[in-house]
Parts: C-alpha cells; sequence; structure tokens
C-alpha cells in the first residue's frame, strides 16, 4: 500500500499547494479595493522543493546544518507592487489574474498527471 | 461572524462588500442635482468603508476577505446656487444642490463592477477546478 502512496504522493502535495495558493491569490483579488491591503503569495517552488526532498542544497551527512526553511509561517511572503498606489493597496489586478490563472492552468496539469497515474495503477490491477 | 474557510467565503464576502458600493454609488447618482433650501438638508454623497477581514487561522492559510464596514457621508460641501424663483429657494434666493459628482461616481461604478465580475471569475474558475477534482481517477 506504501508504494501505491509514494507512486501518488508528489502530485497530491503538489494539488494541495496549489490550492492553497489559489485561496490566497482569491484573497488577494476579494481585497483589491481595501486600502492598506497588502498583497500576499504563497512560495511554490520552495514548498514543494520540502515535499519532494529536492532542493538546491541537500544535507549529505547527517551533522551537516540543514539550510531549508522549517518554519511553515515564513512561506507566505509580501508581494512587491510594480506600480504603487495612493491608499496603500499593494493589490495590482494584471498581475493577480496572471498569477491566478497561471496557477490555475497548473492545478489543472497536476490533476491530470494524478489521473494518469491512477489510470496506469488501475490498468496494472485488472491486468488487461 | 462566522470564518473563512473556502474561496466560496473569500468571493462571495467580497461580492457583498461590492455591492454595497455599488448601492452606494446608485444612491448618490439617483440623487444627484436634487436642490435643498438648507445646507444640512442637501444630500452628501455616501461612501462605503472597506476593511480587510482576516480568517481566524491567517497565520497558516493566509485568507482574507474584504467587508464594507461603514458607510459615510462625504464632506464635499453642496453647491450654492442663486434661483430666487424656485419654490425651495431660502430667505436669500438661494437653493443648495446636491454634493454629488457624477464623474467620480461613474468612475467608482465602474471598478466596482470591474472587481464584482473579477470575484465572480475567481467562483466560476475555482467551482470547475472542484468539479473535476471531484471526479478524480474515473
Amino acid at each position: 500500500m506504501k508504494s501505491i502512496g509514494n507512486h501518488l504522493n508528489f502530485h497530491a502535495s503538489a494539488l494541495q499547494l496549489r490550492s492553497r495558493r489559489n485561496d490566497i491569490l482569491a484573497s488577494n483579488i476579494a481585497n483589491a479595493a481595501t486600502p492598506n491591503f497588502k498583497a500576499r503569495d504563497l512560495n511554490y517552488d520552495q514548498q514543494i522543493r520540502q515535499v519532494g526532498g529536492t532542493g538546491p542544497l541537500k544535507a549529505t551527512d547527517s551533522k551537516h546544518f540543514n539550510v531549508a526553511v522549517k518554519n511553515p509561517h515564513q512561506t507566505l511572503f509580501y508581494r512587491q507592487p510594480i506600480n504603487p498606489s495612493l491608499d496603500g493597496n499593494t493589490v495590482e489586478l494584471s498581475v493577480e489574474q496572471l498569477e491566478f490563472s497561471e496557477n490555475s492552468l497548473r492545478y489543472q496539469t497536476s490533476l491530470e498527471f494524478l489521473n494518469n497515474r491512477i489510470a496506469g495503477l488501475m490498468s496494472a490491477i485488472r491486468g488487461e | 461572524m462566522a470564518d473563512i474557510n473556502t474561496v466560496f467565503d473569500i468571493s462571495g464576502r467580497a461580492m457583498a462588500a461590492q455591492l454595497v458600493r455599488l448601492n452606494t454609488i446608485a444612491s448618490n447618482l439617483a440623487n444627484a442635482g436634487n436642490l435643498a433650501s438648507s445646507e444640512d438638508e442637501a444630500y452628501r454623497s455616501l461612501k462605503p468603508v472597506f476593511e480587510t477581514k482576516y480568517a481566524d487561522e491567517v497565520r497558516k492559510n493566509g485568507i482574507a476577505t474584504a467587508q464594507a464596514v461603514d458607510i459615510v457621508e462625504s464632506n464635499r460641501l453642496p453647491e450654492k446656487l442663486y434661483l430666487p424663483d424656485h419654490p425651495s429657494a431660502d430667505d436669500d434666493g438661494f437653493v443648495y444642490s446636491a454634493a454629488v459628482n457624477i464623474e467620480e461616481e461613474y468612475v467608482e461604478m465602474m471598478e466596482a463592477s470591474r472587481q464584482y465580475q473579477n470575484n465572480v471569475e475567481v467562483i466560476t474558475t475555482l467551482r470547475t477546478l472542484m468539479i473535476r477534482t471531484i471526479s478524480m481517477g474515473k
């Protein structure tokens, strides 16, 4: 059973992260008119590296220092506005819409990968 | 109020806030050009106050929505017009026109409807994704 879990784990985690990021981007779009709201985003690359166990600096010995960020609170960052507005709001609809459409497309991609893996497992189980 | 959990809470409440904004704009435009016999009676344009409403677990999930917490009268002064023949003119022959700037209201109406549409778009997209996720593996 564990191998089936491992087979699906990576894309399942990717799907969860994409879903979280969609919620955060939806919050930004919802607050597009609120004064002093600061747009936030999820550092997807860093998060998925943690899940996959890969990264630019991987410790090869247990005595090495671990440089990967372990604190989940640091995974959200504030967006730097391209054109700052007078009311202190850093939501730029063009940026948010772009990120949102890209993120939902990538969500669909992860979903497709998962579906293919499930279909592969099913055909192996059926033995057809 | 209840906690914010899903995208339906996020975008739904933001749409409600934008609707309050559109309602105030409609009231302002309906009263534009109204004349009154004193400065106090004259209509002042209404403006909603938006605030960010964070989820209880905002430190974990970063979710927030918008809320119209208050509606205030703008501090623009009514225009004083000299119309001695007008039935509601005061003793000196002045009437006071509603303090509404139509151009400003139009711009705000366009912005509010765009942002309403954006929230609808978010819900539509994520609902489609949810439906596809439910039928995963079929």
